[in-house]
């Protein structure tokens, strides 16, 4: 807006105390990303390297954590394997080098499609249906609203995992248990209810002369809508869908309970990847690489409009 | 374009009634302002004529056909709004043709118009710059190339020029009132700026807790006020008003202020004895030391060519306009004189004007 002019620290941070900052922030980054920077290491150690002590902060990278997380494999004998025809790939080599035959592909691949059809459904649901009840909530005259909107924010004051077992209960009369569907209504209701609170604030924030000034023009409230609101709006919805999205994501504890086999998604299946002898660490930690990937790469795609999100309605331009 | 009338018009939001029954009509082709303070029912009263609204009350027809409860798309007018409400998103091509793809008219055609609207407004050199880096006054442009390209009925602006700085406005008003002289237009326009209306309406009208207090040129307006508060709400510095206590009768040209008889036009009404307020304009005082109304300056305003001078009374500040060139002494003591073909009197209870012969060129003119 003309006539406001953007806000600015009264002093300059001189170059030191910014060399100083940064040195801060390099440190405190370092000091977050070790334990993924770990998890990545790990990955790519053989089993007996990701469970020797001391640790191997130095050790010759091996692909065996991923070849056991996409397969299963059964041992066999010396003898038995000589038989076979020669392996045909590298990680037939591989597998075969310890003994073992692959017998199949694993569970990861179903379980990853899981978690993205679950977690990117409920997110797109809790963003759609967040965003009508948020533009419905700061712009009419609704009965009853700010009853209702700490209704709604009344959904978040206990942590979700207090009525597990009415809605386990609940998911077995209805036969949603271990179904995609019923996740991404558990997820949805979930998330719904912060949708509506941070979009509305995003909503109230654009000013209304536009939709006005659409509707003047000839479009319905709807379309007013579409073509005015939603294209500014859209820092809101993206900061929005990063939030649910993270949220639906990780979810661990509804995802044990409600889900074991056609609907289970990564949480719980990764730390029960099992190899010989309990846990396969590096398969374990190879499925938590990937598993990062898909929320790391949306992050980055959003990312502009994250920070835009986040400052959203602080410093009014 | 269209004429619009406006009857008996309310509304009210829960118990708070912003607008009490107004009824007016703009002509065809009229540049029309609503003028007054803010909170008195102006940007309602616009609010509904463009459907925004809906009157609680009453009716509006546009061109003789009654909109009073069409939907705003309905109604074919344009609305330019105080913060311009141009879309970021868009750049200055889509922003002024938006009402045009809105209607689904085809591509080439809306390309045309949008470039004659631009022309028209100076602009044609930004139509491929995003919004977002205009000036301010280039902004205006782009809201009101928003609101011609259509060729509506008629045109609304909410203070359109309420957020540009001084030397904006000014050159804006200049150009709107250009513009309007060129496409002649139907417009109605809210301002709480008196020199904006003053400048730019053929009509005004003032209006003050949601009621109209007058409707009239705005020469009218500001020789014959119709009321206390249309007196003192316009004119920099505004009206001054000597209270007197006495009763008039039709036929009077006298009136006894404090001793001194100042003459005004002919009275035409009886009033009994009350509190009256004799209204003079600044620019009509002139200092005559044969006066009886005396008082001491204050001190002087000085504009280039003219001063302004306040002078304590007995009943008050006054404050005159003088030509510069009047040497004037702080402390000073000076008799006062006014013009008395040009005086206003009002019932100060009721803050309406005295029907004198004031008013009557009123009627006439």
């Amino acid at each position: 807006m003309p006539g406001l002019t953007q806000a600015h620290s009264v002093v300059a941070p001189s170059t030191a105390s910014r060399r100083i900052a940064g040195a801060l922030v390099i440190v405190y980054a370092i000091i977050t990303m070790i334990p993924l920077l770990w998890i990545i290491a790990t990955s790519f150690k053989t089993p007996p390297d990701s469970i020797s002590y001391p640790p191997k902060v130095i050790f010759t990278p091996s692909l065996e954590g991923y070849v056991n997380l996409f397969t299963t494999r059964t041992r066999q004998t010396p003898e038995v394997i000589a038989t076979l025809p020669p392996p045909t790939t590298w990680y037939d080599k591989l597998v075969r080098s310890r003994n073992m035959v692959i017998a199949g592909p694993s569970n990861v691949i179903p379980r990853f499609v899981n978690s993205i059809i679950i977690a990117f459904g409920s997110t797109f649901l809790a963003v759609f249906l967040g965003t009508l009840a948020a533009y419905g909530f700061s712009r009419f005259k609704v009965p009853l609203k700010d009853d209702l909107l700490f209704f709604i924010l009344s959904t978040r004051m206990m942590p979700p995992i207090a009525v597990a077992i009415p809605i386990y209960l609940m998911y077995r009369e209805l036969g949603l248990s271990d179904t995609k569907l019923g996740m991404i209504l558990l997820y949805t209701a979930v998330n719904v209810s912060l949708a509506v609170w941070l979009l509305k604030g995003f909503i109230d924030e654009i000013p209304r002369e536009y939709e006005e000034a659409a509707m003047i023009d000839g479009y319905t409230r709807l379309q007013a809508f579409r073509k005015a609101v939603l294209p500014q709006a859209a820092t809101g919805i993206a900061a929005t869908a990063i939030f649910c999205l993270i949220f639906a994501w990780n979810e661990y504890a509804f995802a044990v309970l409600l889900t074991s086999g056609t609907a289970q998604t990564m949480p719980p299946f990764i730390p029960f990847i099992i190899g010989e002898g309990g846990q396969d660490w590096p398969a374990v930690a190879a499925a938590t690489t990937l598993f990062v990937i898909p929320i790391f790469v949306f992050t980055i795609l959003l990312r502009k409009h994250l920070l835009r999100g986040i400052t959203f309605g602080a410093v009014r331009k | 374009m269209a004429e619009i009338r406006v009857e008996n018009v309310q509304k009210s939001f829960g118990s708070f009634t912003a607008v009490k029954g107004s009824t007016f009509t703009i002509e065809d082709g009229e540049f029309f302002v609503m003028l007054g303070p803010s909170g008195c029912g102006k940007t309602t009263t616009l609010r509904m004529i463009a459907g925004l609204e809906l009157p609680t009350a009453g009716q509006i027809l546009l061109g003789g056909e009654d909109v009073t409860f069409n939907r705003a798309a309905a109604r074919d007018i344009a609305f330019v709004f105080q913060m311009f409400a141009l879309y970021p998103h868009m750049n200055v091509r889509r922003n002024i043709g938006f009402p045009l793809v809105c209607q689904g008219m085809p591509r080439g055609e809306v390309r045309q118009r949008v470039e004659e609207a631009a022309k028209l407004l100076r602009i044609d050199h930004l139509l491929d710059r995003p919004v977002s880096g205009l000036a301010g006054g280039d902004r205006q442009r782009v809201a009101l190339g928003r609101a011609i390209v259509r060729r509506p009925k008629a045109f609304l602006m909410d203070e359109p020029l309420g957020t540009l700085d001084t030397e904006f406005r000014d050159l804006m008003v200049r150009e709107l009132r250009e513009l309007h002289n060129r496409i002649h237009a139907t417009t109605v326009y809210v301002t709480h700026d008196q020199l904006e209306a003053m400048s730019m309406a053929d009509k005004i009208a003032v209006m003050n807790h949601g009621v109209i207090e007058q409707f009239g040129k705005p020469q009218e307006i500001y020789d014959r006020p119709a009321t206390m508060f249309v007196a003192d709400f316009l004119g920099s510095p505004p009206m001054n008003f000597l209270t007197f206590h006495g009763g008039l009768a039709a036929g009077d040209r006298l009136v006894r202020v404090n001793g001194a008889e100042v003459p005004v036009p002919e009275i035409r009404e009886d009033h009994a004895p009350a509190q009256f307020a004799l209204g003079i304009r600044p620019e009509h005082i002139v200092f005559d030391d044969r006066s009886k109304l005396r008082g001491a300056v204050f001190g002087s305003e000085y504009l280039g060519t003219t001063q302004i001078v306040a002078v304590e009374t007995a009943h008050g500040s006054i404050k005159a306009r003088l030509p510069s060139d009047r040497i004037v002494h702080p402390g000073e003591t000076v008799g006062l004189a006014f013009r008395s073909e040009r005086l206003s009197l009002f019932d100060r209870a009721s803050g309406r004007a005295v029907r004198s012969a004031l008013r009557e060129g009123a009627a006439h003119g």
